[in-house]
């Protein structure tokens, strides 16, 4: 790396990239924002993969027992024999589906792309601290995904517990039918595991050890502090999961007898230990998704963002009551209703540093200069559909209402108001956002803002009804609803739910062209198109291999728009002075104001 | 910071925790450590609890002697694991690579005696499927075990640089943050061991 201190601070590397040969430039790379990219692309794999897994339970539940159309002849035997769905492949769809989305999409979209991405750039500094154990962290990811997908290969199909796995369904092959691909899916998962700790290790210590001078706690962006509480969620969180995955595989090929009752063992034990991860997980999912909101909020609004300390805090309340409130997905499994009435009221308490979010995400927009782009759309959708998810999300905390609503589709309508409506949403929200410093090009903002009109219609219409679905008391992973006689009044209303869920499928496809020809021939992007305050839009686009020439100085917080005292634009990069001398908070007496090279500011 | 910033080399940090990135990773990898054996040992806890049966006493399957005997070879591999470090620190070529080979020698005898125990074991018919006795116990000294195996390839790694001078110019940081792992993985023997079998 060139040493240069004749620079002025913040300096970054423009045009001296070296030579590497492809396979380290692309493939096997250290650099923190190829990794980003690397699963950026994977990842949007994976969630079409997903999607397509989505279409197919939703036929089945539209159309039961008809022959799958379209791609009804392409399945073997053992999955749909003449395009007729088996239960037991019903069984691997709803499981797989789940799998794929909660770790092989959403999780690595929220940590693997924007942790890698953009917590060197946004601190300034020119890579993670252990770059290979990055690349480690990325492949690993990639080989649990591909042992993942093998479980459709093999005899006996994927695995088909559902994604929660529970005991002794998932630890004894005959009920279920499937052996090889429920021990697949825990290897994978193991796997998984040991990627995330490797991700988290590095994202904390570069957090806590590389940022610019400067660059102080309260001055992090959001969307850096956001990442670096989830990544110490699934430091903590990951490891559980990996243990009781081993239990299981254990019990599956070694004999033992962890969850299995007929040797003594606890079936509950594992409810317990997969909760117990499994809950943080919600966050490790929801607070990447946050810190965008925050990021493309209050960019496109032009203001400082709301509240910014109780933000912070509100993260780290979050995450703390993530911790314990596991059992509120275990009020059905027969547990001291006294210990159910605790982690109720734990429960309800999240609601309060939420409600913080939620509120300051509208202080932010109050009388701001708001700029309707695709970025900012996703993020006001991200609000919207995450009160109505978060609202849901009390009602089953209770414990009353949950003993109705229990297994059925009110929680599968909960989950992706969530999962799509709120974390997906903020990944789309990002990827409008970042794309430009990711690629050097625009995507299209007209095919953007139709992508985003188009989506979130149709994700209303398809995951609403399934509210009513649910209180009509459709169970969540039924084969075959018909079967019931009071579930068949609503098969209209399935039926509903699943063309729109093909509409929703479509409009992803939309989002898919813009993002390839952007990357291909979009427009060049300038440094930085939005006008942004953070480090990562003071390099060029797309940023360097190593970042920076000289390492930046940060003066002041990342939401510095429309500052009373610079008169000429409504935005100031954290690493850039305005040309007045109210001292900033924290900065030392007696400072010149002429050691800084304005990048992008020309 | 004005002044400074101009003359500002390019690696100057200021706002760490004073510790370098790899001493701080390692704390950290072994905060997600801790959760993996606290997950084992609850499940462990649970399960004891709440079996059926009663719970073998300790002595009744497994030898406390020779295990007793164990833990004090890996409680002495520490202290070298120290001395090794502290060799180090003073400049002491041949004290480093002395003390690492130490503790190679009394992990591998570590690792030896275990897979003696557990031959002797499986010998008498004692296995992972013998009920949550045999379940829980061959998961957690396994995985206990599995980390011993990982650090004396680490161990021997580091002996062999330390004796060609590797870690002369003043860089012995490696011996540090392995030296990190190495006492954690001994303090989580000495959980296990109390629970497993002496409690």
């Amino acid at each position: 790396m060139a040493t240069v201190t004749t620079e002025a601070a913040g300096t970054p590397v423009t045009d001296v990239e070296h030579e590497q040969s492809f396979l380290r430039k692309y493939v096997f790379s250290t650099d923190h924002k190829v990794i980003g990219v690397q699963f950026l692309i994977t990842s949007l794999l994976f969630l079409l993969f997903g999607g397509l897994l989505a279409l197919l339970i939703r036929w089945q539940i539209a159309a039961p027992g008809e022959p799958i159309p379209l791609i009804g002849g392409l399945f073997p035997e053992a999955m749909a024999p003449s395009g007729i769905m088996l239960p037991e492949f019903y069984n691997s769809l709803v499981t797989m589906h789940g799998t794929f989305m909660v770790f092989f999409a959403i999780m690595p979209l929220l940590v693997g792309v924007f942790a890698n991405f953009l917590i060197p750039l946004q601190i300034g500094a020119r890579d993670m601290a252990f770059p290979r154990l990055n690349m480690a962290s990325f492949w690993l990811a990639f080989a649990a995904g591909l042992i993942m997908l093998a479980g459709f290969l093999v005899e006996g199909g994927a695995a088909g517990a559902g994604w929660t796995s529970y005991a002794p369904l998932s630890a004894n092959p005959e009920y279920t039918g499937v052996s090889l691909g429920q021990q697949l899916w825990c290897v994978s998962l193991v796997v998984l595991g040991l990627s995330s700790i490797a991700g988290s290790v590095n994202y904390i210590t570069t957090v806590i050890n590389n940022r610019a001078e400067g660059m102080t706690w309260f001055r992090l962006p959001l969307s850096v502090w956001s990442l670096f509480i989830t990544a110490i969620l699934a430091l903590l969180a990951l490891p559980i999961l990996s243990g009781a995955v081993i239990m299981l595989l254990f019990d599956q090929t070694l004999g033992t007898q962890f969850f299995l009752q007929s040797g003594g063992g606890q079936p509950l034990l594992w409810q317990h230990l997969f909760w117990f991860f499994g809950h943080p997980e919600v966050y490790i999912l929801i607070l990447p998704a946050m810190g965008i909101a925050s990021e493309v909020i209050a960019n496109g609004s032009r203001k400082p963002i709301f509240g910014y300390k109780s933000m912070v805090f509100a993260m780290v309340a979050i995450s703390f009551l993530g911790f314990i409130v596991w059992g509120h997905h275990m009020f059905q499994s027969g547990m001291n209703p006294t210990l159910g009435t605790s982690f109720m009221i734990s429960t309800l308490v999240i609601a309060v540093p939420s409600a913080i979010k939620t509120f300051n995400w509208m202080g932010t927009m109050w009388r701001g200069n708001i700029q309707l782009r695709t970025s900012n759309l996703f993020g006001i959708g991200f609000v919207m559909l995450f009160v109505i998810g978060g609202l849901s999300g009390i009602y089953m905390a209770s414990t009353p209402v949950d003993v109705y609503i229990h297994d059925t589709y009110y929680i599968v309508a909960h989950i992706h108001y969530v999962l799509f409506g709120g974390s997906l949403f903020a990944i789309f929200a990002g990827i409008y956002y970042w794309f430009p410093k990711m690629f050097g090009r625009m995507m299209s903002e007209t095919v953007g803002k139709i992508h985003f009109a188009l989506t979130f219609v149709f994700f209303n219409l398809a995951f609403l009804p399934m509210h009513e679905v649910g209180l009509g008391g459709m169970m969540r992973r039924i084969y075959d609803a018909s079967n019931y006689q009071y579930l068949q009044d609503m098969q209209g209303l399935n039926e509903f739910i699943s063309w729109s869920a093909l509409g929703l499928f479509l409009v992803g496809l939309i989002f898919a062209g813009n993002f390839i020809y952007g990357m291909l021939w979009g427009e060049e992007a300038e440094a930085n198109p939005w006008n942004a305050n953070t480090l990562e839009w003071q390099t060029p686009s797309p940023a360097k291999h190593g970042n920076w020439v000289t390492l930046p100085t940060v003066y002041h917080g990342a939401y510095e728009y429309s500052h009373p005292e610079v008169s000429d634009k409504d935005w100031l990069a954290q690493n850039e002075r305005p040309e007045v001398v109210t001292p900033y908070e924290g900065e030392p007496e007696g400072a010149g104001s002429t050691d800084v090279a304005p990048a992008g500011a020309g | 910071m004005g002044a400074q910033a101009a003359t500002m080399t390019a690696d100057a940090q200021e706002t760490g925790v004073g510790a370098y990135d790899s001493k701080v990773g390692m704390w950290v990898f072994l905060g997600s450590e801790v959760m993996f054996f606290t997950g084992l040992i609850g499940a462990y806890v649970i399960l004891r609890f709440g079996a059926s049966g009663t719970w073998p006493l300790p002595g009744e399957v497994l030898a406390v002697p020779i295990t007793a005997v164990n833990t004090f070879i890996l409680i002495c591999s520490s202290v070298s694991m120290v001395k090794a470090f502290a060799a180090a620190e003073g400049g002491d070529h041949r004290g480093t690579w002395m003390w690492l080979l130490a503790t190679f020698v009394m992990g591998s005898v570590f690792l030896g005696i275990q897979v003696y125990e557990y031959a002797e074991l499986i010998g008498h018919g004692f296995l992972p499927s013998t009920g949550l006795y045999g379940s829980t116990f061959f998961t957690m000294t396994g995985f206990h075990g599995f980390h011993v195996f990982l650090g004396v390839l680490c161990v021997g790694f580091t002996t062999v640089k330390a004796y060609m001078g590797g870690y002369s110019d003043g860089s012995y940081r490696s011996i540090e943050v392995l030296g990190l792992y190495w006492h954690f993985v001994d303090l989580v023997w000495i959980i296990l061991f109390t629970i497993v079998y002496l409690i």
